[in-house]
């Protein structure tokens, strides 16, 4: 005799269930146009950065600067364009480094029952209360030249800041994976893993990673966010790339003194973080649902 | 007589607990308090008793998914407790556990394919992917499941289907014990039957040796040759099957007994009811751990010292004062 | 029966919107509760008995939960279109109901004391000092030892059995006419469970109130009930009085449930096959046009898949829904 689930389609696979989520697919198509925009724009729209034209000062979008200018009579386009490169990157970086510190350590802690567990929370809960303003200009001032003498100027600070950056937001990302470590690790699939003979690198990659991935997507999309706009402040307080680099929070940041008189300054710089953002939202939630076979739509 | 297939002796259990948040004494819950039996080849040992009895407790023992405080457990000639991570590694083929829950069991996020196939890629069965492949798909079938189901998640299995797919995984590997703890407490009565029918065609057939944990004394006689009545940690009575139902001895089994509802209306029994609640764990009543809700206590005796188990008939032993 | 029932459900309909389509719990359910009397609602899990007893007091979540037809006469009058403020007056005071969890179903911050009082105060309009009063009576008369001390006592401090006749106090405290019991004795130990039906028998005695016990045990049924209505797939399949149900059961379901039910006498040991009902019940967004038994059914015929049999028999106290069934067969 058999029985289960007869007559019906066979289970989607991960990729099908992403397609069902519609935000997630438009969020993929706008990151994606974004990218491209930003990888190719500036082979195609070649206005130097840098150029400075007074009498252009502030101007509103027109044909010869398709964005307007800025204080400096700078195309904004051109600057859009290459400040994207370098605030996608630092984002995505970033959150990397996060979430794979963070995943590494709330695993480690998670697993270990004991005096590890204590003091790698301990760990956590000490950078979590760390004045982070005041770390930031020690190590930048203590690493940027060092770095920058060794890998050059442009790439020494991207990594610096990307260390920083990242290496700074992981503590949520860390409880969060060691708490569903420690409901997960006692469900009774992993007993059976381990009934089985399983080793515990595999219970962790093979049955506990996978079921506590669904936050830690989502915790990791808005540390992008996070990071991007974290950039935008180190490159303010003079701590981040060179001022004449044009990273979309520096634009922003000194778009805001000239709001009144010139709203598109701002206004574009502030679209394409939000636009990034908001897409990379989708795209995580669309990732979550997409990763668990029991969600169906 | 041979020599049992697993022979457990004086396994015990404590897990260490605090009494109050800033207090400094330890007290420990003695979840698993001298415990022996025997299960020979193909045998089925029933172990019944009430949440908190330490019966899935001794379940994990044996299996060492918990680690005894004390004790010995003897397997196939091999002392469990004394294997290193190797021999470990091979005692998990020759023992295998089916859980309660279901739900719970199996990971949401694997193909019911590859759970079933995971045993044998962890223990180097099957000479490759395809005949693997080929080995889930008869498991599969063997359990009353389809082949095609390989691919799909168990969120769309129903309970009793989802612990075909455990049964499955547990027979992956071959083994020649396995601890199904309340395997179908969980199942609705028809599709308890069903299971209860597979797992003792599988027994017949492969010539398993079950050790069957089960709150439900009904379910339990109709598996097992022998049952284990376990009460706070430890055993109180033990018989072959059909023996205890006919002459149970320990009035904590008796009390058991009466208690399940009888699906017959005309026949309303008078109960022997039990008056009150398992003592707490932490701090059980001293002698007889039953001293407090038995009906035929006599005391000091039974509050002061601990019964042993002694035979009081072929094959039947019983750990009461004024009994056996 | 004398009189208007006390609640009587007329051809009732639930249903649950989901991603995945339309879940109909219940598909026409009817059944009759007189005063004073214990029916059981028994099925497998997923057969509808649990919504349709939440149905009653209304406690369904909608959406996405819904009402699609039927009537809830309770006392002659129908609940479906009553306001909430109007269905408040009649939970507790009226009608009570106990779940299956009483650890979740109890306010782990608040004393059990003042979850009876909170409960007396508002439907019973008492003082302070009464309600309390009134919790102290209620957990004694429940077999809760030391009642005046334990009162003050949070739901944790109580043990499962202990928990859930809180829960039994606190329905009863406001003497409704009606208890639902939706699976109470299910989360429970076997000598406990004794311990509570034999309570709920009791208070029904003391207190003179009816009960519609929620339950998937025929064991149970049959140690409680007077009447038993069995559902599958959302339909009530056969009911009639719990000694004529185990003797003659007509439906083959209600065949099949009863057999497969380890007996501890049945003899049948260790190598005996139990009697198993084929199959496992039908997907929930399943919506076939005939008996929804029909293709686990032994009986099953051409018919049987054609169109859905109805509630018959010849004995009015006795009725089920199947074209087959071997009571309308001539006795060999």
């Amino acid at each position: 005799m058999s029985v289960g689930p007869a007559a019906e389609p066979a289970a989607p696979t991960t990729w099908q269930r992403f397609r069902q989520h519609r935000m997630a697919l438009v969020g993929t198509v706008v990151l994606g146009l974004l990218l491209t925009v930003v990888l190719l724009g500036p082979l195609i729209w070649s206005v130097p950065i840098d150029t400075i034209d007074f009498r252009a000062r502030l101007a509103l979008p027109s044909a010869a600067h398709p964005l307007g200018t800025d204080d400096l009579g700078q195309d904004l386009l051109a600057r859009l364009l290459y400040g994207g490169r370098v605030s996608l990157a630092v984002g995505l970086c970033a959150m990397l480094v996060a979430v794979v510190i963070g995943t590494l350590i709330g695993a480690i802690a998670g697993m270990s029952r004991g005096p590890l567990d204590a003091f790698l929370m301990w760990v956590t809960d000490l950078f979590l209360a760390l004045p982070t303003l005041p770390l930031l200009l020690l190590i930048i001032y203590l690493f940027r030249d060092a770095l920058t003498g060794l890998v050059g100027p442009e790439v020494g600070v991207f990594v610096l800041i990307i260390a920083v950056v990242g290496g700074l937001r992981w503590m949520p990302v860390a409880r969060l994976v060691r708490a569903q470590f420690l409901t997960i690790r006692e469900r009774e699939f992993v007993e059976a893993a381990r009934a089985l003979g399983a080793s515990r690198l595999r219970q962790v990659v093979q049955h506990i990673l996978p079921n506590a991935l669904g936050p830690v997507i989502v915790v990791g999309t808005i540390s992008v966010a996070e990071a991007i706009i974290a950039e935008s402040t180190l490159s303010f307080l003079g701590l981040g790339f060179p001022p004449d680099t044009p990273t979309w929070g520096r634009i922003l940041f000194d778009a805001k003194d000239f709001l009144s008189i010139a709203p598109h300054w701002a206004l574009f710089p502030g679209l394409a973080i939000f636009l990034t953002v908001l897409s990379i939202n989708f795209i995580g939630d669309g990732l979550r649902d997409a990763l668990d076979p029991r969600k169906v739509r | 007589m041979t020599a049992p297939l697993l022979s457990v002796r004086d396994l015990t259990k404590t897990f260490p607990t605090r009494s109050g948040m800033f207090s400094r004494n330890k007290l420990a819950v003695h979840a698993v308090d001298g415990v022996s039996f025997d299960i020979g080849q193909g045998q089925t040992l029933g172990v019944v008793g009430e949440s908190g009895c330490g019966k899935s407790t001794t379940g994990r023992c044996i299996l060492r998914l918990i680690e005894p405080s004390g004790g010995s457990v003897v397997f196939d000639g091999k002392d469990v407790l004394a294997l290193d991570a190797k021999g470990q590694q091979a005692l998990r083929r020759d023992m295998q556990i089916i859980f309660q829950d279901p739900f719970a069991s199996l990971n949401p996020r694997m193909t019911v394919g590859a759970i079933v196939a995971e045993a044998m890629t962890i223990h180097g069965l099957g000479a490759d992917a395809a005949d693997r492949r080929a080995r889930v798909a008869t498991l599969l079938a063997r359990v009353g499941l389809k082949p095609e189901h390989m691919g799909r998640y168990p969120h769309e299995f129903s309970g009793g289907q989802r612990q075909r797919i455990g049964i499955a995984r547990a027979l992956a590997v071959e083994p020649k014990l396995i601890v199904c703890d309340e395997a179908v407490s969980a199942l609705d009565v028809s599709v308890q039957a069903q299971v209860l029918n597979l797992l003792k065609d599988l027994q017949d057939e492969l010539g398993l040796a079950y050790m069957f944990i089960a709150h439900d004394l009904s379910v339990v006689e109709n598996v097992s040759d022998r049952i284990a009545v376990m009460y706070l940690g430890r055993v109180v009575e033990i018989a072959d099957a059909a023996d205890l139902y006919a002459r149970p001895q320990h009035p904590y089994t008796e009390a058991l007994l009466s208690a399940i509802p009888i699906p017959e209306p005309g026949r309303r029994k008078t109960r022997r009811k039990l008056e009150g609640e398992m003592p707490n764990p932490i701090t059980p009543p001293g002698g007889c751990h039953f001293h407090t809700r038995c009906p035929i206590r006599k005391l000091p005796l039974c509050a002061t010292e601990r019964p042993e188990m002694k035979p009081c008939s072929a094959g039947h032993m019983v750990a009461c004062h004024l009994r056996g | 029966m004398t009189g208007t029932p006390l609640l009587e459900i007329q051809d009732l309909h639930t249903s649950f919107r989901t991603d995945g389509g339309t879940v109909r719990s219940v598909r026409g359910v009817s059944l009759t509760v007189a005063k004073g009397e214990t029916v059981a609602l028994v099925g497998e899990s997923g057969c509808g008995k649990s919504v349709t007893a939440h149905s009653v007091l209304k406690l369904i979540p909608m959406p996405p939960g819904e009402i699609t037809a039927g009537r809830i006469l309770w006392q002659g009058r129908d609940l479906v279109p009553l306001p909430p403020r109007e269905m408040n007056r009649i939970r507790a005071r009226e009608i009570a109901i106990i779940f299956q969890e009483p650890m979740t179903a109890l306010n782990p911050v608040y004393s059990v004391g003042e979850q009876i009082a909170e409960v007396v105060r508002l439907q019973m309009r008492l003082g302070r000092r009464a309600a309390m009063d009134r919790a102290v009576e209620m957990l004694d008369l429940v077999g809760i030892p030391d009642a005046r001390r334990r009162v003050g006592d949070f739901p944790h401090q109580f043990s499962g059995g202990m928990r859930q006749r809180v829960m039994i106090a606190m329905a009863l405290s406001c003497e409704p006419q009606l208890l639902i019991a939706d699976e109470p004795t299910t989360a429970l130990d076997v000598t406990i469970q004794a311990q509570i039906l034999d309570l709920l028998e009791e208070m029904k005695e003391r207190l003179g109130m009816a009960i519609l016990l929620i339950t998937h045990d025929m064991g149970v049924v049959a140690e409680a009930a007077q009447r038993a209505v069995v559902m599958y797939a959302g339909r009530v399949i056969e009911e009639g009085a719990v000694d004529r149900l185990f003797t003659e059961p007509a439906h083959p379901y209600t065949r099949g449930l009863i057999r497969s039910i380890p007996r501890l006498d049945g003899g049948l040991g260790r190598h005996g096959r139990l009697q198993t009902i084929p199959g496992s019940i039908p997907s929930q967004y399943a919506d076939p046009a005939g008996c929804h038994f029909a293709p686990r059914c032994p009986l099953a015929q051409a018919d049987c898949l054609a169109a859905q049999p109805a509630m018959s028999g010849p004995d009015p106290d006795h009725l089920y829904a199947c074209f087959h069934s071997p009571l309308e067969a001539p006795a060999p």
